[in-house]
């Protein structure tokens, strides 16, 4: 049993950061709203750094890791908050979609994000994985989106495009999906305990800053400690989807997208409040995590749907 | 990242269990909760057959009479221990979870030669004496005096939640020997024998019916010079290196115990009759339960995350108060919802399923309590995880 990350995992996870933080500073994530959540340049350092490819065999041109390494990934992903469909692409191009962004989606919901940005939308359904080019379909943009950058369509017409995979494959993909959205969760969810520490460390009232009253402190620890709990949960879950777990993959997944989707909109909203009148200005980056936990949360199954399948389990 | 178990720690599993599964079913039947002799004769007697086979002190160093064995192996143990059904530490809770330790790592060779090969063999019974009624979360600032007189520390004051006090040999006592030095610098460390005179136990009844918590009085008790552990005025330091013995597994049986108790009370939901069907038709409830085991599989996650860390820096990480707090978090919600799903079968404490989960609901109120409230564990996490300042007293 080695629960830990290793010398390699730990290089991979700071290399990630780096990039983040080169390409991904906050000012050019929200320059980003300009241009549908995606832009040109920054997407070329993702692909070129082997986001979309890591998971692929080395003889097709990828890195060949693991599921874990993914999750180390896109837990630094969701921390930097890039926007984009991220995991869509990463999921479908591992199990042999085009080499174009594109976008994941449920057959059966109204709202499609990131439209104008995708070449190609995976609609899933109770047949498998469908390939539809963007432009062949009907949909209206949403004027005023949650998360100004996850931008939505509300889709008024869909063909039912050309198969990629069947229906189990198609599970497949959900699964690693909901592994590596969780995954950002925890990235955001961790951010949000940084955002709020930082700020309860420099903002002074009655004299002294305000990280130093219990009333504060006690929100900060609680968003730690939701994190720490969450990471676990879904570096377990990566684990069981290489095959070296130890207990139920299923369980694993739905237990781990349940408490990272929980930690990371808890946290927002605390973030939020730790920020005080702050927190409620666009300026203070605050909201951008909150809503865009709101959207992830929502994404591939919400808490009630995963509350479900754990009660089912037992 | 693995978290398949090695083939030398499967043996290890097969070994414990096989033992296991032959040594459980020769325990005599568990006395009543009120017969504090005959517990303290059960307990020892399982410690002493655990000593016989050579899994007593399964994670104390070799050298000082444990199984030396690894944090995993300490972890497939209790994993093990659970799983049949085996009793847990019970009085010798104290002695083998913490007065050991600490005479491990600041007792001199004669304190350890004349008190570990007891605990592990349980012939001797330890209690904690350490709060006072008015150090609580402030431990530090305890009161019970000790003065030098001659060879002897004489002390005088009163202690309370010393579990087990009224069947211990000895207890490890926290004493202010000097009254005029800043609070953490005036502690002392020493060992207490029980026998002697001027000590008077008072069991205190908890919330649970029980009384494994007393309070103790000391009047003008003589505990020889010989029995101090560490250096005069250095007892908060001392009191403080056991911790870090802990590698994360403190918790393990507790967390295990509560993973049964969610199966169960899930089982229960199924039967319990509840206007057409039953209490599993309440979506509300089933969710919380879902919340729930999803809780706990996390934090059984984070201790192989804990002790694996361990393994590798040697040195516990951040993972203690961060579990004992979201620990306390998720029995509450247990305990609750339990009390929720049971309606009025709740109010009969002696009918058997039902009754252990009340018995958690009413223990969740001590778990956020004991070993440091949730709020301390949060100040914990602040100050220390965190680095935000202390709040100005």
């Amino acid at each position: 049993m080695n629960f830990d990350l290793d010398a390699d995992e730990r290089a991979l996870q700071a290399g990630i950061r780096d990039l983040c933080r080169g390409v991904f500073p906050m000012s050019h994530v929200r320059d980003l709203e300009a241009s549908g959540g995606v832009r040109a340049d920054s997407w070329r350092a993702l692909v070129d750094a082997g986001v979309f490819n890591l998971r692929r065999s080395e003889a097709d041109g990828g890195a060949g890791l693991a599921m874990t390494a993914a999750v180390i990934v896109f837990e630094e992903l969701g921390r930097a908050l890039v926007p984009g469909p991220l995991v869509d692409t990463h999921v479908t191009r591992t199990r042999g979609a085009p080499e174009e962004i594109l976008v994941l989606h449920d057959r059966q919901e109204a709202m499609i994000p990131y439209l104008d940005v995708a070449n190609v939308v995976a609609a899933m359904d109770a047949e498998g994985l469908w390939l539809i080019r963007q432009n062949e379909i009907a949909a209206q943009p949403v004027p005023q989106p949650l998360d100004p950058l996850t931008p939505m369509h509300r889709v008024t017409s869909m063909p039912q495009g050309r198969k990629l995979v069947d229906a189990a494959e198609s599970a497949a993909i959900r699964t690693e999906a909901t592994v590596l959205t969780a995954a950002m969760l925890v990235g955001i969810a961790s951010a949000e305990t940084d955002l709020a520490v930082a700020y309860a460390k420099e903002r002074k009232q009655f004299g002294r800053v305000i990280g130093s009253f219990q009333a504060v402190k006690h929100i900060c620890a609680d968003m730690l400690t939701r994190a720490e709990v969450a990471r676990a949960a879904v570096y377990a879950a990566g684990v069981h989807l290489d095959g070296n777990g130890d207990g139920d993959t299923a369980r694993a997944v739905t237990g781990a997208k349940l408490l990272a989707s929980d930690a990371a909109f808890a946290n927002g909203k605390a973030c939020v409040q730790v920020h005080g009148g702050m927190g409620f200005t666009w300026e203070i980056d605050a909201h951008l995590y909150l809503k865009r936990a709101a959207v992830l949360a929502a994404s591939f199954g919400s808490s009630d749907e995963h509350a479900e399948t754990m009660a089912a389990s037992l | 990242m693995d978290l398949r178990y090695s083939e030398s720690d499967e043996r290890f599993r097969a070994e414990v269990r096989a033992w296991l599964s032959d040594a459980v079913p020769k325990l005599p039947p568990k006395p009543g909760p009120h017969d504090w002799a005959a517990r303290r004769a059960w307990d020892t007697t399982w410690q002493r057959m655990l000593h016989d086979a050579g899994y007593a002190g399964i994670n104390w160093p070799a050298e000082f009479g444990g199984r030396g064995a690894s944090p995993t192996e300490h972890l497939i143990f209790l994993e093990e221990c659970e799983r049949a059904g085996a009793p847990y530490v019970g009085v010798n809770f104290v002695g083998l979870l913490h007065a050991g330790p600490t005479l491990i790592a600041e007792g001199t060779a004669e304190q350890k030669a004349r008190h570990l090969p007891k605990i592990l063999s349980g012939e001797e019974v330890w209690c904690q004496g350490f709060s006072e009624p008015g150090a609580g979360s402030d431990l530090a600032s305890l009161q019970t005096r000790a003065v030098l007189d001659g060879d002897h520390y004489v002390v005088n004051g009163q202690k309370i939640w010393t579990s087990f006090a009224h069947v211990a040999d000895f207890g490890e006592l926290l004493v202010r020997t000097d009254p005029d030095a800043p609070k953490h610098k005036g502690i002392t460390w020493l060992i207490l024998p029980m026998d002697a005179p001027g000590i008077e136990v008072r069991p205190l009844r908890t919330i649970a019916g029980s009384s494994e918590f007393s309070e103790v009085f000391f009047t003008d008790v003589r505990i020889p010079v010989e029995n101090r552990v560490g250096n005069e005025n250095d007892g908060w330091r001392v009191a403080m290196v056991t911790f870090s013995f802990e590698r994360g597994t403190a918790f393990v049986g507790e967390l295990l115990h509560s993973m049964k108790l969610v199966s169960s009370l899930a089982e229960l939901a199924r039967k319990i009759p509840r206007g057409d069907g039953t209490v599993w038709d309440d979506a509300g409830v089933r969710r919380e339960l879902g919340h729930i085991a999803a809780e706990l599989d996390g934090l059984w996650h984070l201790t192989k995350k804990t002790i694996t860390e361990a393994e590798r820096t040697g040195v516990p990480g951040v993972g203690g108060s961060v579990f004992k707090l979201s620990y306390s978090e998720v029995r509450h919600k247990l305990g609750d919802l339990a009390m929720k799903v049971l309606g009025s079968s709740a109010f009969a404490m002696e009918d058997g399923e039902a009754a252990d989960h009340v018995r958690g609901w009413i223990h969740a109120m001590s778990i956020s309590i004991a070993a440091g409230t949730s709020q301390i564990q949060r100040n914990i996490v602040g100050e220390r995880v965190l680095g935000l300042p202390k709040e100005p007293s």
